[in-house]
């Protein structure tokens, strides 16, 4: 046997995972990708005993299952990449070369990820990246940031333009880099580890946290309660409303269209505010922990949600029909920012950004969670792959949650009052937790220890994988059309830097 | 056009008419006020995440509090978090509550450099530098700005170049990798420039004070005007803070 299959929350002694040889390892896990229903979740080293243990997680979309297998490597060694084979794995290889210094042959662009502070090689500094060159008197180079002009996150993209057109990007991350996956072992107490999880993306907070409350659980072998589960489905779509809504008030603002930036913006409002109703903060910090809540949905917020909702949906709908029918509007989204159905698979594009290029890839629908297999979800297909897939996407799964939140609230289960405390997590497991939060898959991984303490975690945030697609995108378009490309995608710097 | 114009008036008034007095709806948790009641006190620091209560007597740091309400959960009598969000001061002291006081906070205006009200109380313009923030704060910025807070009315506003503000609003821990940057930002304003931290991130590092991906040492050797405490800080809270800065004067 290759590997093990494991479903969405399922723990594993971590020591069932198959060790192959590393070419065993390269042939397998690039020829599952070969496979249309296969993509790479997670793909990442654990030092141990002085080796390095390569953990590669390939998720079937079809079957519900991740095939998980291993390989253990010397720490500066070099080996053939899994690159050369399936472009999707170079950022994961990157990350590898970065923290354990191993060289991966015939890989496209092995340079660094986001500085960590426990790279391998202690020189490295965020200043001296090395960025590609042309060397040519007609061209030119444009950099942007880390700080950029709008109250965002910090990162550096560099063009290099013909004119006003951009032959190629480069987007250089690492600037958020807060050491946050060690945190998650320095750090003891189960409400730290809440904090961390919170704080891993600010817009996905329900994302990332339900990824860890439902890893966690696991870890501990003890089943979600129903009211549980109720409330991160339902804080799930209620997120992906909100930040779908504040995207398409900032898609309308970088291509100056005044209505829609403010109404949109402004439709968010009442939204957020309804996660301030539940649990006292606006982006859902302090709502979902493991085990338990401090903040049981009641009939009462049922029937306030129930009323935002009313007052939400017929303005949305309307500032939709507007904004959707501009010509003017329409022809900024048109045919900008276009990533191909094949760039889009040979990438490993995940989540939104995946679907608009006609990718049928949803965890909610694939390796369901919580409540998502009674929602029956059917993910929403694009096939442009340019703004305005990205812009119809929104308005479409905007619809989609609404109808999800309603169905939701329609039986609203009571809550548990005979709650058992969580018991320790089982020792020497590994599992691994999936989440479609908006923007697409989050993928959190734990191993404990002999005495069930975490001894790794990592976080896969779905920026991680389509960082990329925002590089490939803009190629041949216009320079001032980067804004709009890249609010349309609105990845996270913080959750891909962690 | 029509439809433009329907949805105009389908929109209606958006705007908070005062922002200094509007009440939050729902649950907030603002300011919080500590009783006298004796408690297991190991117990209640224990189950701060972030060491934000401090015992003998007990007092709460906001600038390290996450907001979370866990002690107030488990110490419904000892620790109530009432709905005021004015909780942005100049002095990082009065950001620690103590047991037994129910005073709302409020700048020391013997702290506000003159410079601030000479200049900046009809007109500031402010430049934010993220380092290592997660987003949340900056959701609320960017929202201080939109329809519904309009902070603009008070001529306050985010600008794109240091050259062109009046001074720099930090959100998040500081990375080590964002150190040399928020410097560079910094040196470009002209002066005179003011400083605020925004969110508990920034004011104290909050759950990644220990991480050896920080490095605060910009704090150690600038003086920061105001401080904004939240985890994200709410809008109304930002607003209230930076007027106070520069409307408040000397006696």
């Amino acid at each position: 046997m290759k590997s093990i299959s494991i479903k969405n929350n399922q723990q594993i002694p971590f020591d069932s995972i198959p060790v192959l040889e590393y070419e065993q390892f390269l042939d397998y896990n690039t020829s599952l990708l070969h496979i249309k229903d296969n993509h790479c979740v997670n793909y990442y080293g654990i030092p141990q005993k002085g080796k390095i243990k390569l953990i590669c997680c390939v998720a079937n979309d079809k079957e519900g299952l991740i095939k998980i297998s291993s390989a253990e490597v010397s720490p500066q060694t070099t080996l053939e990449s899994f690159s050369q084979h399936h472009l999707a794995f170079e950022k994961f290889e990157r990350e590898i070369y970065e923290n354990f210094g191993i060289h991966f042959i015939n890989h496209p662009w092995l340079k660094p990820v986001r500085y960590p502070v426990n790279q391998s090689d202690k020189n490295n500094t965020i200043s001296n990246y090395p960025f590609f060159k042309i060397e040519s008197e007609e061209l030119h180079e444009v950099g942007v940031g880390p700080i950029h002009a709008g109250i965002i996150e910090p990162g550096h993209f560099r063009f290099i333009c013909n004119g006003e057109q951009i032959l190629h990007l480069e987007i250089q991350l690492g600037y958020q880099h807060r050491g946050i996956e060690n945190l998650f072992l320095q750090k003891k107490k189960l409400i730290e580890l809440h904090t961390l999880a919170e704080n891993i993306s600010g817009d996905a907070v329900v994302g990332h946290t339900t990824a860890f409350v439902n890893l966690w659980e696991t870890l501990c072998n003890q089943e979600t309660d129903a009211d549980l589960n109720f409330a991160r489905t339902l804080a799930s779509e209620i997120e992906r409303v909100a930040i779908h809504t504040g995207d398409l008030s900032g898609i309308c603002t970088d291509i100056g269209f005044q209505l829609g930036s403010a109404v949109f913006g402004r439709l968010r409002t009442p939204i957020i505010n309804f996660f301030q109703q539940w649990c006292g903060n606006r982006l859902a910090k302090s709502l979902i922990r493991a085990g338990k809540t401090n903040f049981p949905f009641t009939a009462e917020l049922g029937e306030t949600l129930k009323t935002v909702l009313d007052n939400f949906e017929p303005d949305f709908n309307e500032m939709c029909l507007v904004t959707f029918g501009t010509p003017t509007v329409l022809a900024r989204f048109e045919k900008t920012g276009m990533v191909s159905n094949e760039i889009g698979k040979s990438i490993g594009l995940v989540g939104m950004a995946a679907r608009m290029t006609n990718i049928n890839r949803d965890i909610r629908a694939s390796h369901s969670y919580n409540n998502y297999a009674t929602l029956a979800h059917q993910p929403i297909l694009k096939h442009h792959g340019d703004v305005y897939s990205r812009a119809q996407i929104r308005r479409e799964e905007v619809k989609q949650s609404l109808a999800y939140i309603r169905q939701l609230i329609a039986s609203i289960p009571s809550e548990n009052l005979n709650r058992k405390s969580l018991p320790k997590p089982s020792p020497n497991v590994f599992a691994l937790s999936l989440v479609e939060g908006w923007r697409g898959e989050i993928c959190h991984c734990a191993i404990t220890n002999d005495t069930g303490d975490l001894q790794h975690y990592k976080i896969k945030d779905p920026s991680f994988h389509n960082w990329l697609a925002l590089a490939l995108a803009v190629r041949n378009n216009e320079i001032s059309d980067f804004p709009i490309s890249n609010k349309s995608f609105d990845m996270s710097y913080s959750g891909h830097d962690l | 056009m029509i439809n433009n114009v329907k949805i105009l008036i389908h929109q209606g008034k958006q705007y908070i008419p005062d922002v200094t007095t509007v009440e939050v709806p729902g649950v907030f948790r603002g300011r919080p006020v500590i009783s006298n009641e004796k408690v297991d006190e190991k117990a209640l620091e224990e189950i701060c995440p972030t060491k934000a209560i401090s015992i003998n007597p007990v007092a709460i740091d906001l600038g390290k509090c996450t907001f979370c309400g866990e002690c107030a959960v488990a110490f419904p009598n000892k620790i109530k978090f009432n709905k005021e969000y004015k909780i942005a001061t100049n002095s990082r002291e009065d950001l620690v509550i103590k047991e037994g006081v129910d005073n709302p906070i409020e700048l020391n205006p013997d702290l506000i450099r003159k410079e601030i009200s000479d200049y900046f109380s009809g007109s500031l313009k402010l430049r934010q530098v993220c380092a290592g923030g997660d987003g949340s704060c900056e959701l609320e910025l960017g929202a201080t700005g939109n329809v519904n807070f309009d902070m603009g009315r008070f001529g306050i506003e985010f600008v794109p170049s240091p050259r062109h503000a009046d001074g720099i609003v930090i959100t998040g821990p500081i990375t080590k990798n964002m150190a040399a940057s928020l410097q560079i930002c910094y040196d470009a304003v002209p002066e005179p420039k003011i400083i605020i931290l925004a969110g508990t991130d920034a004011i104290s590092g909050g759950i990644f004070v220990d991480s050896p991906a920080m490095d605060r040492s910009f704090l150690e050797t600038h003086q920061v005007d105001l401080y904004v405490p939240g985890n994200p800080m709410h809008p109304l809270t930002f607003i209230n803070g930076v007027l106070d800065l520069i409307r408040k004067r000397k006696k």
